[in-house]
């Protein structure tokens, strides 16, 4: 078996105050060397997770495991081996990029002389070497980002955790983030990487766990999780109900599921994209009906997690 | 221990480069309690009498320690709301070193920030009459009710949500501060605002400060006593406090 980074065994977390557990059964197992992708919409359990793992946290239940050390039991030992890229860029705004680096590469206790020649080499590394010398308030987002990504990485960490990193950041700045990423990746750091976006898992991480509601619902690769994720989906729009009305058998025919009915709107998932599309809407044609609006498109990631999650249930009734 | 030591000047020294990187900011708040002494010595001094600017600096020098409170709350809040504190935490490092960052930091900040005041006093003619050595001990007074206050300021920064609540604070400390010794004797108050005020812990420091520099102003008994015992509760109380807080950050 190759060696885990990260193992979670059922960890439990419910905030003070709070009516349902942010964690609920969380398990993940990263093996050394890989990047996993944690995906989930807001509110699932990302930052919790990551916290958690990061030693900033307590668990309530459960055990977890990262870089070998228990991180209940052994957080000191824990600590020194990660890095940690919080949701929000914890540097300093008041220093100048490079005065943060030698800050925490004093931290991480590298003599002065070492923590400055490691401060200009990462400097240089994520094309900050000109920006090194101001003060971070006056960085762009993307800079700020890959400063922050620049500060875990000042003692080469056995695993990163990375939360989050392209949110509220225009698509330069993604962008920028995304390719110092891929040459961590390249490096063979293993990395916990938490996103809202598929795109972004699928850009950066070899496999990829979904979290719903505080609990890993699927766990696969890119391209198995493509898979599992279903069907495109057609969303059409009528002047009116009752023109809806009418439209729903035609377009319920061609449909490849359930289709959703909401006032004048109708939303079919389809599985052959192209086919469907010219059928329903000749179908329409027939009945003299005129959608006012038509619209092609992949499945957002909460129909993605609700068709996981009704799938998982019909399956826990089939078991029982 | 020594690593506990070399962590928390690398981290008191973060500090001081945010002196070097922002100057203006750091010279205006020292120079704050310059321009009260002056408004309230020069403008009111007339009318209150002759001997009053002698009366107010120790008052004076006590406030600027309570003022404080207001730069460690902002310092800590900022931190904990930037993330900073987590990455802190995040550390292979003794979560003491942390605390005791702020604190070198901060009693340095109050420090500087005394010498100016004391150096601009001095400049318009206030003196100490009883010695070096009695003035010596008012200063280290002085900076125990600064140390005691710093875990106030920590205190209220990791309660408060993000450094918008500061504000708040930096309203309270006015009616704090004059409810006091520190601007006219509480034995002139009304009665119920008089002995809030003698209560008041920057009373005790203004008190004793008076009584060590021989500056003039009735001294209650117990002056000095009260000056090291005030300190020290506030401390007993807000330092398992915010320890608790730093505790509680991880639940």
């Amino acid at each position: 078996m190759a060696e885990l980074a990260i193992s979670a065994d059922g960890v439990r977390k419910t905030y003070r105050g709070a009516q349902t557990p942010a964690l609920d059964g969380f398990d993940l197992q990263v093996p050394r060397g890989t990047v996993c992708g944690l995906l989930g919409p807001n509110g699932a359990g990302k930052t919790t997770a990551v916290r958690i793992l990061a030693t900033l946290m307590r668990l309530d239940a459960g055990r977890a495991l990262v870089a070998g050390h228990d991180v209940t039991t052994r957080a000191a030992q824990v600590r020194q081996r990660i890095g940690l890229v919080g949701q929000y860029t914890a540097v300093d705004e008041i220093l100048s990029g490079r005065q943060n680096l030698v800050l925490f590469g004093r931290l991480n206790h590298l003599g002065k002389a070492r923590a400055a020649t490691r401060a200009d080499a990462l400097l240089e590394r994520f094309g900050l070497a000109e920006a090194g010398g101001k003060p971070v308030a006056k960085y762009s987002g993307g800079m700020r980002r890959r400063l922050d990504l620049a500060t875990s990485l000042i003692v080469s960490p056995e695993v990163l955790f990375v939360d989050e990193p392209t949110t509220g950041l225009d698509p330069q700045g993604r962008q920028e983030v995304w390719s110092a990423l891929r040459e961590l990746v390249a490096g063979g750091t293993t990395i916990l990487l938490t996103t809202q976006y598929l795109e972004e898992a699928d850009q950066l991480a070899g496999r990829i766990a979904m979290l719903w509601h505080g609990r890993v619902v699927s766990e696969g690769t890119p391209d198995e999780l493509k898979a599992a994720i279903g069907d495109d989906w057609i969303d059409l729009a009528f002047a009116d109900a009752e023109q809806a009305c009418r439209a729903l058998p035609a377009v319920a025919l061609h449909a490849d599921g359930e289709p959703r009915f909401e006032q004048h709107r109708i939303s079919v998932p389809v599985r052959q994209r192209t086919r469907a599309l010219i059928a329903i809407s000749t179908a329409l044609a027939a009945e003299g009906i005129e959608p006012v609006e038509v619209n092609l498109r992949r499945p957002t990631l909460d129909e993605v997690f609700l068709d996981l999650h009704r799938k998982q249930g019909d399956k826990q009734e089939v078991a029982a | 221990m020594t690593a506990v030591l070399g962590e928390t000047w690398v981290l008191a020294r973060r500090e001081l480069t945010h002196w070097r990187q922002q100057p203006a900011g750091v010279i205006v708040n020292w120079l704050f309690t310059v321009m009260i002494a002056l408004m309230f010595g020069g403008l009111f001094g007339g009318a209150i009498g002759a001997d009053y600017f002698d009366y107010l600096m120790p008052g004076m020098f006590a406030l600027a320690m309570f003022f404080g409170v207001e730069a460690t709350m902002t310092a800590v809040s900022t931190d904990a709301a930037k993330g900073v504190t987590d990455r802190f935490r995040s550390l292979p490092i003794n979560s003491a070193s942390v605390v005791l960052g702020r604190c070198l930091a901060d009693l340095m900040n109050s420090a500087v920030g005394l010498a100016v005041l004391v150096g601009a006093a001095a400049a318009l003619g206030w003196r100490w009459h009883e010695g070096p050595g009695r003035a010596l001990t008012a200063f280290g007074l002085l900076l125990l009710l600064r140390f005691a206050l710093l875990w106030v300021g920590i205190f209220l920064g990791l309660v408060v949500k993000g450094p918008e609540s500061v504000t708040m604070v930096q309203i309270l400390v006015w009616p704090v501060g004059f409810l006091s010794g520190v601007f006219v004797d509480p034995a002139t108050m009304p009665s119920w605002l008089g002995t809030i005020a003698q209560w008041n812990p920057l009373s005790a420091t203004a008190a004793a400060s008076r009584e060590l520099f021989g500056n003039p102003g009735l001294v209650p008994d117990h002056a000095l006593l009260l000056a090291v015992l005030w300190p020290l509760l506030l401390t007993a109380v807000f330092l398992p406090l915010s320890v608790h807080r730093h505790r509680r950050l991880g639940s």
